[in-house]
């Protein structure tokens, strides 16, 4: 299988203190991974830090995207190189409206690529399209970007841009949480929607339950800013009955 | 996005900053007596507009300069300022674009103002004043056709006396303040509109002021009278070379809307705002102030302020009739070493008068940025009702912002609302758009129009996209 992402002895520092710790891992295209491990053991740093975040300092390690040095390239470069990372905690945009930084970058990747400006109707189409199947109003279009989005339609919203911008790899930074059951079966749905050869999925996760939805091809647990263990779908369920102590004591 | 980056992005090179070289008639720099008999004698005035002059110059000497505004500059020397300067021309004056020196119109030109029989297709209808003087109006026979006189401030001194006479120092006495009582003496040209009863101007209205000659002032006057139940646009757009000295401006609109008539009056501001490090720059003092006199009468001043080394603006409405409307919507923009102080006086005598202020001020790389507002109500303003809404923007480490609202209410039955941001261009926000494939600065005029955005909703559709560009070309570097 060919390679998405290849992550070697990585280490980075936030302000001076260490966050990753040698970690490595191997993501093949059209693989779905879920990374897993405790509040604090660094799954949002290593999701960050991909996208390019300014804050991490890299300290020893290689990051390789698609044959080319992730780390090399600037936020907006991996973006339109097909990265895409959905937040934690969506940003805010006040008087920005969706559906126009929706098509401000689609066509800043478009560019990228050499293709023209995409046309009005057939963005339009495409994205009602994926709105609908968010379950989302057409009005959502419309508003500030986040702007007065409960924590669910926030989510959601992420998963539409991830439709719309169709990435090769996409980090899915908790997305779950904060979902109720209803919420997280759309978005659940929506990246099963995703699934597909040419697109490697990354679900950054504390629980297992988005995991009954979303069934990973492999499971890793991060924990001191490593990966300490790798299995398949099924490591997700023991550690959801075992506790994550479990797997650091082992 | 570090700090390092942000700072990056404010710095795109000013635009207008080029020099005519034309020759001009220019008075030595210096203020008396005798040189407002000149100017005054220059432009063939009747004895009231000499009077008038005459009584401001004695109230100026009286008055000394405000320091009341959140501005750091040195003091001005205002006898080393030539108060009047105009392009020579070989007859009186010019009577059609045809007798206009053909580098005077390719200045216009140049601006993006163009003066000549295409810009007819526009369907904006343009005075141009050239330092001291107005050089051509654009569309008069259209105009006069619907009764609406629109023609330099000199020109109106002939033809309309009375009017003058009548209106000219009524919303903004001699006496107002410092900068008033200045232009009062010295005002050279400006724009006259005058919309009859019940006539809603057949396009909209435009002025384009540029300053050229060094070492001068300009001191423009501009009177707008709505008549019962007229209508009116009207744009004024600014811009001055690049020189090193400061050069001051300092003009006087006063806007006067009679019963049910209203008046949009919107302007982008974009003289020279000095060099990076500070140098140079226009000192902009101006005196804006509109009167609602009529019942159901609206004023409404929308602003985009860009330019100048200083801005010391504070465009007014006095709600006297009842019902009457008065607006507000700005966005000031200050980058470098800019400092402004703006914003709006509302002041409420009539029944049932409504009040609205959106101000949007943005402060980037050293710049200053403060609002300072004023909500009167007086006892006679029985149900009278404001809204503020005042937001701050502040990008990078060094800018600040300073909100100074004041709100003076005397009768128990009105309702003032007043709400307030500041906020900082995230780089939360900034690091979301990248992540979404916008570049540094794509993503920093996407958050800088969200944040403008329901101000610049009150523009005329050209101007809106005219502000939109001065705003990414004013914030260029600034994030990065």
């Amino acid at each position: 299988m060919t390679d998405c992402l290849t992550i070697e002895n990585l280490h980075a520092n936030v302000a001076q203190k260490p966050v990753l710790n040698g970690l490595s891992l191997r993501i093949g295209l059209g693989e779905v991974h879920a990374i897993m491990g405790p509040n604090g053991a660094g799954k949002s740093s290593l999701s960050q830090l991909l996208a390019g975040k300014a804050d991490y300092e890299v300290t020893a390690g290689s990051v390789n995207y698609l044959g080319r040095d992730l780390l090399g390239l600037s936020i907006e470069e991996r973006a339109c190189a097909g990265l895409f990372l959905g937040f934690q905690y969506p940003i805010e945009i006040p008087g920005v409206s969706n559906v126009y930084l929706l098509k401000a970058a689609l066509n800043a990747r478009r560019k990228q690529r050499g293709l023209p400006e995409v046309d009005a109707f057939d963005f339009l189409t495409l994205v009602k399209q994926h709105t609908s199947r968010m379950k989302m109003d057409e009005a959502f279009l419309h508003r500030g970007v986040n702007e007065g989005f409960s924590g669910g339609e926030k989510k959601r919203n992420e998963i539409l841009q991830m439709l719309v911008l169709e990435p090769t790899l996409a980090l899915l930074d908790e997305t779950d949480s904060g979902l109720d059951i209803d919420a997280l079966k759309v978005v659940a749905q929506g990246v099963n929607y995703a699934r597909s050869p040419e697109r490697s999925i990354v679900l950054v996760t504390h629980y297992q339950r988005l995991l009954d939805y979303i069934v990973p091809d492999y499971v890793h647990v991060l924990a001191n800013g490593k990966i300490v263990r790798s299995g398949d779908a099924s490591l997700a369920r023991e550690l959801e009955a075992k506790g994550y102590d479990w797997v650091l004591e082992s | 996005m570090s700090d390092q980056t942000l700072d990056s992005v404010i710095a795109k090179r000013y635009e207008h900053g080029f020099i005519t070289d034309i020759e001009s008639d220019t008075l030595p720099p210096g203020l008396d007596e005798h040189v407002i008999r000149t100017i005054s004698q220059k432009k063939g005035e009747p004895q009231f507009l000499l009077d008038f002059r005459l009584k401001a110059f004695a109230k100026w000497k009286t008055m000394t300069e405000p320091h009341w505004a959140a501005l750091d500059y040195a003091p001005i020397d205002y006898q080393a300022i030539s108060y009047y300067s105009a392009p020579k021309v070989k007859t009186d004056g010019p009577k059609s674009l045809d007798d206009v020196d053909p580098k005077l119109l390719a200045t216009y030109e140049k601006l993006g103002v163009p003066l000549h029989e295409r810009a007819r297709l526009a369907g904006v209808a343009v005075d141009a004043v050239f330092d001291s003087v107005s050089v051509a109006t654009t569309f008069k026979d259209r105009l006069s056709k619907a009764g609406v006189v629109f023609c330099p401030f000199s020109e109106a001194v002939k033809t309309h006396p009375e009017l003058l006479e009548r209106y000219l120092g009524s919303v903004v006495p001699i006496g107002d303040n410092f900068f008033a009582a200045l232009n009062s003496a010295v005002f050279t040209d400006g724009s006259f509109v005058y919309i009859p009863k019940g006539v809603r101007c057949p396009m909209e209205l435009s002025t384009y002021f540029r300053i050229n000659a060094a070492n001068t002032g300009q001191f423009e006057r501009t009177l707008i009278i709505a008549d019962e139940g007229a209508n009116v646009s009207y744009l004024e757009g600014c811009t001055a070379p690049m020189r090193d000295e400061n050069q001051l401006h300092a003009a006087v609109v006063e806007l006067i809307a009679e019963r049910d008539a209203s008046i949009k009056y919107s302007t982008v501001q974009n003289w020279y705002p000095g060099d990076e490090n500070g140098v140079g720059g226009i000192y902009n003092f101006v005196t804006k102030r509109g009167e609602c006199r009529g019942e159901r009468s609206k004023i409404s001043w929308t602003q985009v302020e860009t330019g100048s080394a200083i801005t010391w603006k504070y465009p007014s409405c006095v709600l006297k009739g009842d019902d009457s409307v008065g607006e507000f919507y700005s966005v000031a923009v200050a980058n470098h070493h800019q400092q402004a102080d703006t914003g709006t006086k509302m002041i409420h005598l009539g029944q049932r008068t409504k009040s609205t202020i959106v101000s949007k001020g943005i402060a980037a790389g050293k710049a200053s940025q403060s609002y300072r507002g004023l909500v009167t109500i007086a006892k006679s303003a029985h149900g009278a009702r404001n809204f503020t809404q005042c937001d701050s923007l502040l990008m990078g480490e060094h800018a600040a912002a300073h909100t100074y609202p004041v709100v003076d209410v005397k009768n128990t039955s009105a309702t003032v609302e007043h709400e307030a941001s500041t906020s900082k261009i995230g780089e939360d926000q900034l690091f979301y758009c990248q992540q979404r494939g916008l570049s540094a600065e794509d993503a920093t005029n996407l958050i800088v129009n969200g944040f403008c955005k329901n101000v610049f909703n009150e523009l005329p559709m050209e101007f809106a996209v005219e502000a939109q560009n001065l705003l990414a070309v004013t914030l260029e570097g600034s994030v990065g």
